[in-house]
């Protein structure tokens, strides 16, 4: 398969949007986890047993958050230029949160001291509950516009700084992200689990998702209401190769609203979002666990989508020099390598979801207090 | 506008800094999860416990080194948009494809077995279970070689060209850049040099446990899968040199010119200087001990090829810059508007040369009015400083030979049975434990220090390629990086210490000695 430059540009699109959606989908209920951890085990034991539950495999689910990162540098390096040294503050607060986990899962019980294993229990709320905020926050920036513009030879100049990024919609999309995850990670937990810990899980899913539910719905409101959209007013043809620069942006109020009305078929996303935890609820409460993974996992990507349709086919909007916002059709690789690109993702994504579930099949199952009693030294 | 210098001297340190940490313990992952496979495949073949607790025991090591691997590569990874924003756009077409591809293909799988490789023992077969411990040794592996040529394309950068209309470098062929020469001497050298390092490390801890006489038979065991292991990895280290990948490609010639202290080019077959004291100023090496012949010979395999000399190549890049003014010129007019086949054909003609270009807009930003002085000075800025490169590369080499004495002596007396009264060797072995993280990362300062002044090679200049973000950020950070790596080390090494001082013991199976508290044969603390 051969495909022409501009369809390679939206493939692309969905590519970063799949990784993204995996990422979250996978690593997002182990940030979901490490958030409750401290809330939902009060013994050690309990504790074990919940760190447990995603211990073996949340370093697999990580992958889907570096490759997405490495995706975006080769498919979209204005966006991995541009978003990672304008975040700088967010990036590494991110990064310094994740560095609590390969080492917390580790080395927590490999000390029997009280004090130790308490500290490292807040390093994995740390590592699950900041990268799990933060990531809502710089998608609400995407949405508000973020202050850079390129020079003639395509550096790239930020003017913002890290405290203007926490404003209150910023937030707001903070709360929606961190509220999902947690929906998600105590979904997982209770498919986990058993007794008190499982029951606990049930009634951290429906506070999670209520909250998700009401911040998502008034961001929603918000951006309808309050926030002025970025629409292209002309660019070169989308099947040629252009610097962000050749293009001509507005700031309009409404726009981000434009492609729901030319695709109505598109409000199946927040409709996903909401119905998706909706049924999460119902489900984890009738103790079908299962079902309401998935219903809670729909809901996640129902809700990254949201975020997608909303700014397409802006990836990174600039609200100081609208020109120099990052669209999907400039601020990608060539054609050569969205094409080499793509192949890779066909041949090895298909491998990589194989094996992993074969993974997840072979660990499957309840992870008691006995069974950490019975793997006292193995057991993480 | 141009970053300053604070900012790119700072950025820089913050990268080396990040990145040597993170191949403290790149190597041991590397290394180990082969001798895993070791261990478990004769577990598997013979069906003696023994084998499986060796496994389990240094699969814990494995577990304790593996977590810092994963927390301090992330960092890698974010650094390039971060701190290197112009490099990121200016090569991302290219240099993103390995990185990415080494997520779906190498970390993914690694990553995703490793949970499998702790909490698997019960739920899989034998044959299984090695099946999974193979996965991750070869995803590990894999990572390495889709990094390695990451990295061979910013030493040689080969299959791309510049596109005016992006302003940016583009992949031309992706065959090139897999098949990169520089890529697979870089490859075999650095993954060879894991292996080695792992060796050590098993071998080093095996022979304490010797000396101690304490879990003999566990510990023989060991140091026998180390010493086999080793010399055949230190075997490849020294054989498969990546000496052979400094003959192609501009930047890398420097670099081999730096580190044997060639000032002027030989007559072939040239000499090699086994010791000297490099004299900058002089343009000399004082005191110099040369082995006639011999850098020819390891360099270009032959006897009538000349190794280009730092003056040779000093004027080749000045001639260089030159042209790469040329392009910058025939860039700015294409740029400005005039897209005729004239406009194109002059800038396609002096194309190659236009990093040579960009290396005078630290003294001038629009390069084009360059007087000949500022020429000059960009030209020396293409040669690196001697002395660092001819240092480190040469107790590289020193350490590799002496790994090698090891771990053949090692082989050899345990081929003849003869090893216990080898107080001397197992002591050696044990103070040389820490040695090859030496050795590890004297490599990447003598590959990475000796690419200077550039990022990618004739190609991109380092002080361009920087983010422009405030350079007291950076300092920040850097400090934050440095105190939380610190404290993390310090974490990671106090539990090593305490998994080899217990030993197979922490296994909990009832087989070892400490777990009764009781220690057989006689304490020598070594």
């Amino acid at each position: 398969m051969i495909f022409d430059y501009e369809t390679l540009k939206v493939i692309w699109w969905l590519f970063i949007g799949a990784l993204l959606i995996g990422f979250a989908v996978t690593d997002g209920f182990d940030m979901g986890v490490g958030a409750l951890l401290p809330f939902l085990g009060r013994t050690d034991e309990e504790r074990r047993v919940i760190i447990n539950s995603i211990g073996a495999t949340w370093e697999g689910n990580q992958v889907w958050f570096i490759t997405a990162g490495g995706a975006t540098f080769a498919a979209w390096p204005l966006v991995y230029a541009t978003a990672f040294s304008g975040f700088y503050w967010a990036l590494l607060l991110v990064l310094f949160a994740l560095f609590f986990r390969p080492v917390g899962f580790d080395y927590r019980s490999k000390v029997d001291d009280p004090r130790w294993r308490n500290a490292w229990d807040w390093g994995l709320f740390v590592g699950g509950a900041v990268p799990a905020l933060v990531f809502g926050v710089a998608f609400g920036n995407l949405l508000l516009g973020v202050p850079f513009r390129f020079d003639d030879t395509m550096q790239v100049f930020y003017a913002g700084s890290f405290w203007q990024l926490l404003n209150p919609f910023g937030l707001l999309a903070g709360v929606v992200s961190l509220s999902m995850l947690v929906m998600h990670g105590a979904v997982y937990l209770q498919l986990r689990s058993e007794d008190e810990i499982n029951a606990r899980a049930g009634t951290a899913v429906m506070i999670s998702a209520i909250v998700m539910m009401a911040a998502f719905a008034l961001a929603g409101v918000w951006l309808a209401t309050g926030i002025d959209g970025y629409r292209i007013v002309s660019m070169p043809a989308a099947d040629t190769a252009f610097t962000p620069l050749a293009k001509i942006v507005e700031k309009a109020p409404g726009a981000w609203l434009a492609n729901y009305r030319s695709h109505s078929w598109m409000m199946a996303a927040p409709a996903l979002g909401f119905l998706g935890a909706a049924f999460a609820i119902v489900l984890s409460r009738a103790g079908r666990a299962l079902s309401a993974f998935f219903a809670s996992s729909l809901s996640v990507t129902g809700v990254i989508l949201t975020a997608g349709f909303t700014l397409f086919p802006f990836i990174m909007p600039s609200s100081s020099s609208p020109a120099s916002s990052l669209t999907v059709w400039d601020a990608v690789s060539s054609h050569h390598t969205l094409q080499v690109m793509f192949w890779v993702v066909v041949v090895f994504l298909p491998i990589v979801l194989a094996y992993t579930s074969w993974v997840y099949r072979v660990l499957r199952g309840k992870i008691t207090v006995e069974t950490i009693r019975k793997n006292q030294h193995t057991a993480y | 506008m141009l970053p300053d210098l604070a900012l790119v001297d700072v950025s820089r340190l913050q990268f080396a800094v990040t990145a040597l940490y993170h191949f403290l313990f790149v190597p041991l992952t590397l290394g180990l999860s082969w001798i895993l496979v070791i261990m478990e495949s004769v577990y598997v073949m013979t069906g003696r416990e023994v084998y499986k607790d060796m496994t389990q025991f240094w699969g814990k090591l494995f577990g304790i080194n593996f977590a810092m691997g994963v927390a301090t590569g992330i960092t890698l990874e974010f650094q390039f948009g971060t701190n290197w924003a112009y490099y990121s756009h200016y090569v991302g077409d290219i240099f993103g494809v390995p990185l990415a591809i080494e997520g779906l293909m190498a970390f993914f799988l690694e990553s995703t077995f490793v949970g499998l490789f702790f909490f698997g023992w019960e739920r899989l077969s034998k044959v299984q279970h090695l099946a999974v411990t193979l996965l991750v040794a070869l995803g590990s592996s894999l990572s390495a070689l889709w990094i390695l040529i990451a990295n061979a394309w910013m030493q040689h950068p080969v299959g791309a060209e510049f596109n005016y209309e992006t302003m940016r470098m583009e992949l031309t062929s992706v065959a090139d850049l897999i098949f990169n020469t520089v890529a697979q001497s870089k490859f075999v050298h650095t993954v060879a040099a894991g292996y080695v390092t792992a060796s050590m490390f098993v071998l080093g801890i095996s022979a304490w446990y010797l000396l101690k006489g304490r879990d003999v038979p566990f510990a023989i065991r060991s140091f026998a899968v180390a010493a086999g292991f080793g010399l055949a990895s230190a075997c490849s280290v020294i054989v498969l040199g990546d000496e052979s990948g400094y003959t192609v490609g501009e930047v890398q010639r420097v670099k081999l010119a730096a580190i044997e202290a060639e000032w002027e080019t030989q007559k072939p077959p040239a000499a090699f200087t086994a010791f000297g004291i490099p004299n900058e100023a002089g343009q000399r090496t004082d005191y110099a001990i040369k082995i006639p012949w011999l850098l020819g010979l390891i360099a270009t395999r032959s006897t009538d090829q000349a190794v280009a000399g730092i003056g040779e190549l000093k004027e080749e890049a000045e001639a260089r810059i030159r042209n790469g003014m040329v392009a910058y010129a025939a860039l700015q007019k294409l740029k400005s508007g005039d897209q005729s086949a004239a406009a194109k054909a002059a800038f396609e003609h002096a194309r190659k040369d236009l990093g040579y270009g960009l290396l005078l807009k630290k003294y001038t930003p629009s390069v084009v009015d360059a007087t000949p002085e500022q020429i000059k000075r960009a030209a020396a800025d293409t040669i690196p400083r001697v002395a660092p490169l001819f240092w480190s590369f040469r107790v590289m080499v020193a350490l590799g030979f002496l790994f090698l004495f090891i771990f053949a002596a090692s082989f050899y007396f345990l081929a003849v049975r003869n090893l216990a009264p080898q107080r001397w060797l197992l002591k050696l072995a044990f103070w040389s434990i820490p040695l090859p993280w030496v050795a590890a990362e004297l490599g990447w300062l003598v590959a990475e220090y000796g690419r200077q002044p550039w990022t990618i090679s004739g190609v991109l200049p380092t002080f361009l390629s920087v983010s422009n973000v405030p350079a007291s950020s950076v300092y920040l950070s850097l400090a934050a990086f440095v105190a939380f790596y610190t404290l993390l080390l310090v974490v990671e090494m106090y539990l090593m210490l305490k998994y080899i001082r217990l030993g197979p013991g922490s296994l909990h199976t009832g087989r070892y000695d400490l777990e009764t508290g009781s220690v057989a044969g006689r304490e020598v603390a070594p």
